[in-house]
């Protein structure tokens, strides 16, 4: 009966879908298109590329060293993601709990973070974990205190930044919320009726999460991680600033086409590898969720 | 892209590809190619200036001053790096008049025609200029830039935690003496560059064995690198981050300031040296205004209101004499000539090399 509607005003579908449409396409498609063509050309000069057609970049980019750093770039934004996932389920369980009121006030606070620019975010988090940073000066002043009395050493400030678990600790910091928000969303949908009932049945409270919550939730557990680890995946200013001389990830090298390089077509076959890995994960989540339903 | 091209297989892939190409060139970077200026009068040009440079890199009063003495309207934009003006001049030039990039990248710009070769006739102010920039190898005659100031990258140190003065490149690129308190540069080139005059070979002309041999000492120092900074090694030497850091003169020069604890050296093995020019890139809408904006910034009173800002050494041997002592007999602002005759300028050695610098440096980073 809809499509009906939409045959019959045919001119509003396209009032109201033309717009967003022609924006897609000339900001998004096209521009990506470009890319996507980059990919399959060569330098020809400093400025010029030529698009010749040339699977180049492609071979360049799965010779073990790059694909080494997928594999780390992958193994980063699978750990950042699970714990995200273990760290963000209690909360999100939590907030569909609360009262109507708290629960404005504590999604609030989940998405407080998105208001302020990632790079200041980061900078914030370098003030607190470097070596003269807030929690080296804390512990520094409690341990001179205690020190002073028992003659202990001096305080040697513990190592929390440029390595890969300040890299880790950054990216969960980032993401937190985009794993949070979509639990919280399919958390709350959630009849509860069949949560007391699995109580009344003797199931307890860990049995009940993991065989009642977890599969009703799974849509939302699967967006949640896909939304957290896709955008982990390509992070490229939190191990630029929060790493070590071992963190970089595969954005940085892509970066570093674009920027130092001057290798747009190399560059280009990079990102795009990372858009397919990409395209793969979203057909995985959409086959898991059509076997749940057909199961 | 429509569905047709692809399935019906009429054009070929390749001169689709191009087709799309350049199409698509068109559209992402010529809008913002229409810049402004409606009012190009024949004879004369707006009184205006598009000035493209770097962040904290200009006097005070400088284009206040320029307006007073010239009438013309200064519009300062910023880059960060030297790629991001290249990057951005690539596709054309988005109506910039003057621009402020490295000696490496005149060269690269030249090579590329970028470059709009400037009028010594109307830049009367080039004979402020200290002889020994008069004549570069990176621009032989000054056809296309004019010198603002330069660099040496050196070892910025905190006093109080180094033994004596770290006068090498041993203790950045091959000792664990200071494990876990140093911190290198991420830039890749500079990086090999003076990995290979710690091996006693010039910065230029390095061939694929030595990067490889600076890439596997460089792996093997790996775990005593604290971290590879982007260029904000000064801040990290300042918080106590790390001990040693390689950095820019001018840049711990400026920290200097605030802290009594911090040395900087030239290494006895030499360094890389640096220059920031001004240039006029190709389709430049005022070049009239642009040449006389660089030859203001030439002048000995405006040069030497620009390095009482930014304690950068300047080539300008006329504002220089217009500075106090504290600038001019400053060590870490002007090293010896002792430490600079061993220092070189680094040549733009085509876009492979640079490919390969950055290869290695990437397995470095991955190793």
């Amino acid at each position: 009966m809809a499509e009906e509607n939409w045959r019959q005003e045919g001119k509003t579908l396209a009032a109201t879908l033309g717009p967003p449409l022609v924006w897609l396409t000339l900001f998004f498609i096209v521009p990506l298109a470009v890319v996507w063509a980059y990919s399959f050309g060569r330098n020809a000069g400093l400025t010029e590329i030529e698009i010749s057609g040339t699977f180049a970049n492609y071979a360049q980019a799965i010779e073990p060293l790059y694909l080494g750093i997928f594999l780390k770039s992958i193994g980063m934004a699978a750990a950042c993601t699970l714990i995200c996932l273990i760290a963000g389920f209690p909360v999100a369980l939590a907030i569909t709990f609360a009262s109507d009121r708290a629960k404005t006030w504590l999604l609030l606070g989940v998405m407080l973070p998105f208001w302020t620019n990632l790079l200041i975010r980061t900078y914030a988090l370098i003030a607190v974990l470097r070596d003269e940073g807030y929690i080296n000066l804390t512990f520094g002043w409690v341990w001179n205190q205690i020190g002073g009395l028992l003659n202990w050493p001096a305080f040697a400030p513990i190592e929390m930044l440029h390595n890969n678990t300040a890299v880790l600790f950054g990216l969960v910091y980032v993401h937190l919320p985009f794993m949070v928000l979509p639990l919280y969303a399919a958390l709350d949908r959630l009849d509860r009726s069949l949560l007391e009932a699995s109580l009344d049945l003797g199931a307890g409270h860990v049995r009940t999460i993991l065989q009642i919550v977890v599969p009703l939730a799974l849509p939302g557990i699967l967006s949640g991680v896909l939304i957290t680890f896709i955008p982990a995946l390509g992070a490229y200013l939190t191990p630029d600033l929060l790493g070590g001389p071992d963190s970089q990830m595969i954005a940085n090298v892509i970066e570093r086409q674009f920027k130092r390089a001057n290798d747009w077509p190399f560059g280009a076959a990079l990102s795009f590898l990372l858009l397919y890995l990409t395209f793969v994960m979203v057909a995985v989540q959409a086959m898991i969720q059509r076997g749940k339903k057909a199961g | 892209m429509s569905n047709d091209f692809l399935v019906g297989g009429k054009p070929s892939r390749r001169s689709l590809l191009a087709g799309l190409g350049v199409a698509a060139i068109g559209l992402s970077f010529g809008l913002e190619g229409c810049s402004k200026e409606k009012t190009a009068v024949a004879g004369g040009e707006e009184a205006k200036l598009n000035f493209y440079t770097w962040d904290t890199y200009i006097g005070k009063t400088t284009l206040a001053d320029f307006r007073k003495s010239s009438g013309i309207d200064v519009n300062m934009s910023l880059f960060a790096t030297n790629d991001e003006l290249f990057a951005k001049l690539k596709a054309g030039n988005p109506g910039f008049d003057v621009i402020v990039p490295s000696n490496e990248f005149v060269e690269r710009m030249a090579q590329a025609d970028m470059l709009m070769p400037l009028d010594h006739a109307k830049i009367p102010n080039f004979k402020n200029v200290d002889p020994a920039f008069v004549d570069p190898a990176y621009d032989k005659g000054r056809k296309f830039s004019m010198p603002y100031t330069w660099l040496a990258l050196g070892i910025g140190y905190r006093i109080s935690k180094v033994k004596g003065v770290p006068d090498s490149w041993k203790y950045m690129y091959d000792s664990d003496q200071y494990k876990g308190r140093i911190a290198l540069l991420s830039e890749s080139a500079d990086l090999i560059r003076l990995g290979a005059k710690y091996l006693g070979h010039s910065v230029n002309g390095i061939d694929q064995a030595m990067i490889d041999q600076i890439t596997a000492m460089l792996i093997k120092q790996k775990p005593f690198i604290k971290a590879f900074h982007e260029d904000n090694g000064q801040d990290m030497l300042l918080a106590g981050d790390v001990d040693l850091v390689i950095e820019y003169n001018g840049d711990i020069a400026q920290i200097m300031k605030e802290d009594k604890d911090i040395g900087f050296v030239i290494p006895k093995e030499g360094s890389l040296l640096n220059s920031d020019t001004l240039c006029i890139p190709k389709g430049a809408p005022r070049p009239n205004n642009a040449h006389a904006f660089i030859n203001y910034l030439l002048d000995a009173k405006a040069g030497a209101e620009i390095s009482d800002t930014i304690a950068y050494p300047t080539p300008n041997a006329a504002a220089k004499a217009l500075m106090p002592d504290s600038y001019k007999s400053n060590p870490v602002i002007f090293p010896s000539t002792e430490a600079l005759a061993k220092c070189e300028y680094g040549h733009f050695e085509g876009a492979e090399k640079q490919s390969a610098f950055e290869k290695a440096i990437t397995k470095m980073r991955a190793a």
